[in-house]
């Protein structure tokens, strides 16, 4: 068997998300080919180079592939990847935007989001926002994965000496251009991939008290999240939304505030590492699934709460 | 421009999902049924396209049984103009829903397609993707804002970390994320109205498509539950555990 892994990068440093994918692909076994396609991406390769288990780092430095467009690494990575038996991915915007185009352009059906291997041929992934856990069979001879990285420890950065090779595919669609990017402008980090999160729910009452989550967020180093209640009650906008329809989260740590624990809430954040309760409902739902729950007015536990962390940070 | 939206039949959002206890799947006997979110908030791009104008016509597939009539019907009372169901009681996976999709989209000829980025059963996140590269188009996928703009169209995405603008040549695939729009009701009289809209229904044979699943599920199982844990009497017992005992800050 062989693996070609598709390197997330951002032209001038690898992903850590890289080095989960390549873990993925040392549980299928067989050799582990890293695909850096990118615009001056050196840095990247030589990065990937020196990852534990990688045989050989493969380079398509070209304009085309600079700002990642799906149609031109769909096409890429279908030439490219047509010799393995294994297509792997990381689940982030970026995989999820092209792998399936090569999955289509080979004629194979994609599994995405794999949290484990079983087999050559057998992984599994969540279906229903992780409301069940689906063990499925591809039957295709090239499989297309895509891989959630949280679902696999990654392999060491340094200690590989794979050899680098360039590429000399050119694949440009001519179809699709890039025309701006607008970083998230936020000291906070980003909520799907942030160590600590804290949501608010419709027990906030308004936009405005969402200010003291943020307060303490900014102590924490924390992404602020809320509820589809306090969204659909217009306290904050839908992409702070953790849920089934919103973001999926999987932080060290969840503090969920004025959130009653609705079902769809709890899919999007149920495979936390521990969570965190405040509400002045005792039969609040999330109580079923938090850690630690406090039985209070939230209106006075948060300014506690910043309080008592300020003099522990 | 004619538009294209393709809809999906799936679980109700706020219902429990519960795993059958022999472990082939998930319990959908008697279950509330509804438009996939994502799909809803597609059907809306399109009929907002249609009042600035832009859109002449707007037409929704849905595949699946013949139940899936009722997500197509809801579709029409938001406001699309006409419905196309492939009708099948099969399993169809996202590739070959994407080969059914491109042989309506050969048929009709739409300038745009939108489709929602995923469906909340199988989240799979990849129909619009292997949409577009079955018939050569451009793709915006995760669409938080769309303008057409000529022979192109403009989509904001949502993207790990902020936000990516791309221009696509059209016709294009578009996919909806969830700050693309807050998708409205349908009001009394709209949904009498879309009753008399027209509505063909077609299988998968007369579009020349063999749906045989590629991907089969061996079992379906209940994620490990978590334990309820302990109550703490005020902040500082609080933030006493989460330093001492769980170490997470």
């Amino acid at each position: 068997m062989s693996i070609l892994v598709i390197a997330e990068h951002d032209n001038s440093s690898l992903k850590q998300a890289t080095l989960n994918v390549v873990a993925a692909a040392k549980a299928i076994g067989g050799d582990i080919d890293v695909l850096v396609a990118g615009e001056n991406c050196g840095a990247v390769a030589e990065a990937a180079a020196k990852a534990e288990g990688v045989n050989k780092v493969l380079v398509a430095d070209n304009a085309a592939y600079g700002h990642f467009l799906g149609e031109n690494l769909g096409e890429l990575v279908a030439e490219v990847g047509k010799g393995y038996s294994h297509i792997l991915a990381a689940a982030g915007t970026t995989g999820k935007d092209f792998m399936p185009r090569v999955a289509a352009l080979l004629d194979v059906a994609q599994v995405s989001d794999i949290i484990r291997v079983e087999s050559e041929d057998t992984f599994v992934r969540p279906i229903y926002a992780g409301n069940a856990i689906a063990t499925v069979k591809a039957s295709d001879s090239i499989k297309v994965i895509t891989v959630r990285p949280t679902g696999f420890d990654p392999v060491a950065a340094e200690g590989g000496s794979a050899a680098v090779e360039q590429l000399d595919v050119v694949k440009d669609a001519g179809i699709s251009a890039f025309v701006s990017e607008q970083k998230a402008e936020s000291d906070r980090p980003d909520l799907a991939s942030a160590g600590v999160v804290i949501s608010g729910g419709r027990g906030m009452q308004n936009g405005d008290n969402f200010k003291m989550l943020e307060q303490v967020a900014d102590l924490l180093g924390a992404a602020v999240g809320a509820s589809r209640a306090a969204v659909d009650a217009g306290f904050v906008p839908n992409d702070m939304q953790v849920g089934q329809t919103g973001k999926i989260v999987a932080p060290q740590l969840y503090v969920a505030v004025g959130i009653s624990g609705a079902i769809q809430h709890l899919a999007g954040m149920s495979d936390s590492k521990v969570i965190v309760a405040i509400n002045k409902d005792e039969e609040a739902p999330i109580f079923q699934v938090a850690d630690y729950g406090l039985v209070a007015d939230l209106f006075e536990a948060v300014p506690q709460l910043e309080e008592e962390l300020k003099k522990v940070l | 421009m004619k538009v294209l939206v393709a809809v999906k039949r799936v679980i109700d959002y706020n219902v429990k999902v519960r795993v059958k206890p022999d472990n082939t799947g998930v319990d959908l006997a008697n279950v509330k049924m509804a438009m996939n979110p994502f799909c809803e908030i597609a059907v809306e791009e399109a009929v907002r396209l249609k009042e600035k104008g832009v859109a002449s016509e707007i037409v929704v597939v849905s595949i699946g049984p013949k139940a899936a009539q009722e997500q197509i019907r809801t579709a029409l009372a938001l406001g699309a103009d006409r419905g196309i169901h492939v009708e099948t009681d099969e399993e169809v996976q996202s590739l070959e829903a994407a080969k059914l999709l491109k042989s309506v989209v050969e048929k009709e000829e739409p300038k745009l397609v939108i489709l929602g980025k995923q469906s909340i059963d199988s989240d799979n996140n990849q129909t619009g993707q292997m949409l577009a590269a079955l018939t050569g188009m451009a793709q915006g996928t995760f669409a938080s804002e769309v303008v057409v703009d000529g022979e192109k169209v403009n989509v904001t995405r949502e993207v790990d970390g902020g936000l990516m603008t791309v221009s696509l040549n059209l016709p294009a695939v578009v996919t909806t994320d969830l700050r693309l729009n807050e998708p409205r009701y349908a009001s009394l009289p709209n949904i009498m109205k879309a009753k008399k809209k027209p509505l063909e229904s077609v299988s998968p044979a007369d579009l020349g498509v063999d749906v045989a699943p590629r991907l089969s599920t061996l079992k379906v199982e209940a994620p490990a539950a978590r334990q309820a844990g302990v109550k703490v009497a005020d902040v500082a017992e609080l933030v006493d555990k989460l330093k001492n005992e769980a170490k997470v800050i």
